[in-house]
């Protein structure tokens, strides 16, 4: 008990209190949202090219891009204010209300679990395909994934964004090799893109094609808004976020134009919009075993930081909501010594390994990407409330995104056409998921919002919102 | 070789959840509920903001 004591005081910041630990700096931010988005360059992005041809997957990538630069700057601007763990939640909670912000942490936890999932299959679906011998099945490899980083992330934040900055980085630098292998300067000599993409082919279903390919084009940045998680864990979070952030969705910008551009230029988009591993693909067609494996290796790294920062975001979420009495406040406990949210990296263990044994991947993608853009949708609501409320000039901020409201309105508009093109392709589940969100929230609504502690939940020392 | 890494793979999961598991009960059964349930939002900002512009 003597050694407990000595340990607890060692380590916590506020007295006999222990608290989430504020080591990251920028870098780390970066790592964690580029971290969890770049897989999405390494398989995902290209079933666009099935929905709509191999242009409006290019299409769809600058598009997407615009709502992601605008859910990148609202959030940055908001977060660099509400600096909590819980990102979007605590935005929800302090600007909308207790039941936005309850649904906004079921939305974080299904996208980044889901995704976590979907990571942990494309690893060991990966190392089925290249290792080819019989018997051999994705599970154990899926188990690994899934536990290791687990593990990783229940023994300290600093250590798992540093194991994520340097495989994010390796595998950023194995698209930047293959752009710069193929010889991009020139067509025709390892590079066909006039032969594959032609005004013939170019846009095979016209433009519902385009509209379709939405849905997918989520995945060349699926997941940087989850560099706000880390909001309570970085040293100057109103200096960190938004250039952590903002420095992520630039990098992905250049990764997504120059996976485009070589994945177009080696493959028809026939087969570019089937295949899983396009970048692997487009490593094997260059006929460079260096360029095969290195793509081989980036891929697993990819999925493998992906699923990472995905383990540390969805704890986060899950710990928020308990620290706030919305789910048991045992949920909320932080250990004294690693300073994480170890039951919740605990509880959320077996329901990944679960949907990883039982789901496919198409559903597990599926999920991942309607809670994440439901959560969009939110954020061009919540940028609207939060300028109206607290007006520039009223409390500090960070950052201050240009254009207002711009980037709101288009992020909106965006989110509607991507729900149109989710509708198209997978209809049902949308349905399903927005009754279970509906009936959940009817269960907090009625039943477990009587056990929050209704003052504590609100942090900031905010002025009085306008109006009221 | 795929097969001797996939067993491996089994034995590190079931190593590290077993370690988790136990560092998970002892946390709970050395420190009380109330110490590890003390980390409250925003505490950091309430002592440096002072939100005059």
């Amino acid at each position: 008990m003597t050694a407990a004591v000595e340990t607890a005081q060692t380590t916590t910041i506020h007295g006999d209190r222990v608290s989430l630990l504020r080591v990251l700096g920028p870098a780390h931010v970066w790592a964690l949202g580029v971290g969890i988005v770049l897989v999405g360059e390494f398989t995902g992005w290209n079933f666009a090219a099935d929905k709509g041809g191999a242009l409006a997957a290019l299409i769809v990538c600058w598009i997407v891009g615009l709502l992601y630069t605008s859910v990148a700057m609202i959030d940055s601007e908001v977060t660099s204010t509400v600096a909590a763990a819980g990102g979007q939640y605590a935005q929800a909670k302090h600007i909308v209300g207790p039941l936005m912000a309850f649904n906004v942490a079921l939305f974080l936890v299904f996208a980044y679990t889901m995704l976590e999932v979907s990571d942990a299959i494309l690893l060991g679906d990966t190392i089925v395909a290249k290792a080819g011998v019989e018997g051999l099945t994705h599970n154990s490899f899926i188990a690994a994934t899934i536990v290791v980083l687990a593990w990783l992330n229940y023994r300290g934040v600093l250590m798992t964004l540093n194991v994520n900055f340097v495989i994010t980085a390796i595998a950023y630098v194995s698209i930047v090799v293959l752009f710069f292998s193929v010889s991009p300067w020139t067509q025709g000599a390892v590079l066909k893109l006039n032969e594959l993409v032609t005004p013939g082919n170019a846009l095979p279903y016209g433009w519902i094609g385009v509209i379709a390919a939405f849905q997918f084009g989520i995945w060349y940045y699926l997941g940087i808004e989850g560099t706000t998680q880390a909001a309570e864990e970085v040293r100057s979070p109103a200096r960190s976020l938004p250039y952590g952030t903002m420095a992520g969705m630039i990098t992905l910008l250049i990764a997504a134009a120059m996976t485009w551009y070589v994945c177009a230029s080696l493959m028809p988009w026939e087969y570019l919009g089937i295949t899983y591993y396009p970048l692997w693909d487009a490593g094997k067609l260059t006929g460079s075993p260096l360029l095969e494996n290195l793509l081989f290796i980036a891929t697993l790294l990819a999925a493998l930081a992906s699923a990472n920062g995905c383990i540390n975001d969805a704890a986060r979420a899950w710990f928020s909501l308990g620290r706030d009495r919305y789910l048991p406040s045992w949920f909320s406990a932080v250990h004294p010594r690693y300073r994480t949210p170890y039951r919740s990296i605990l509880f959320l263990l077996p329901i990944a390994l679960a949907f990883a044994f039982i789901a496919d991947l198409n559903q597990a993608i599926t999920f991942s990407i309607l809670s994440g853009v439901l959560q969009y949708t939110f954020m061009s609501i919540n940028i609207m409330m939060f300028r109206k409320k607290w007006p520039l000039g009223s409390i500090r901020r960070g950052y201050t995104h240009p254009f207002h409201p711009l980037p709101a309105i288009v992020l909106f508009c965006l989110c509607v056409v991507t729900f149109f093109a989710i509708f198209l392709g997978f209809g049902s589940q949308l349905i399903a998921m927005v009754a279970f969100y509906f009936l959940i929230s009817l269960w907090f609504h009625f039943y477990r919002y009587r056990f929050v502690r209704r003052g504590d939940q609100f942090t900031m020392p905010w002025p009085k919102p306008q109006g009221y | 070789m795929w097969m001797a890494l996939s067993y491996a793979c089994w034995g590190i999961s079931i190593v590290l959840a077993l370690w988790m598991l136990y560092d998970w009960f002892k946390v709970d059964t050395t420190y009380s509920e109330d110490m590890l349930t003390s980390s409250r939002e925003g505490e950091l900002e309430a002592v440096s903001e002072k939100h005059r512009i």
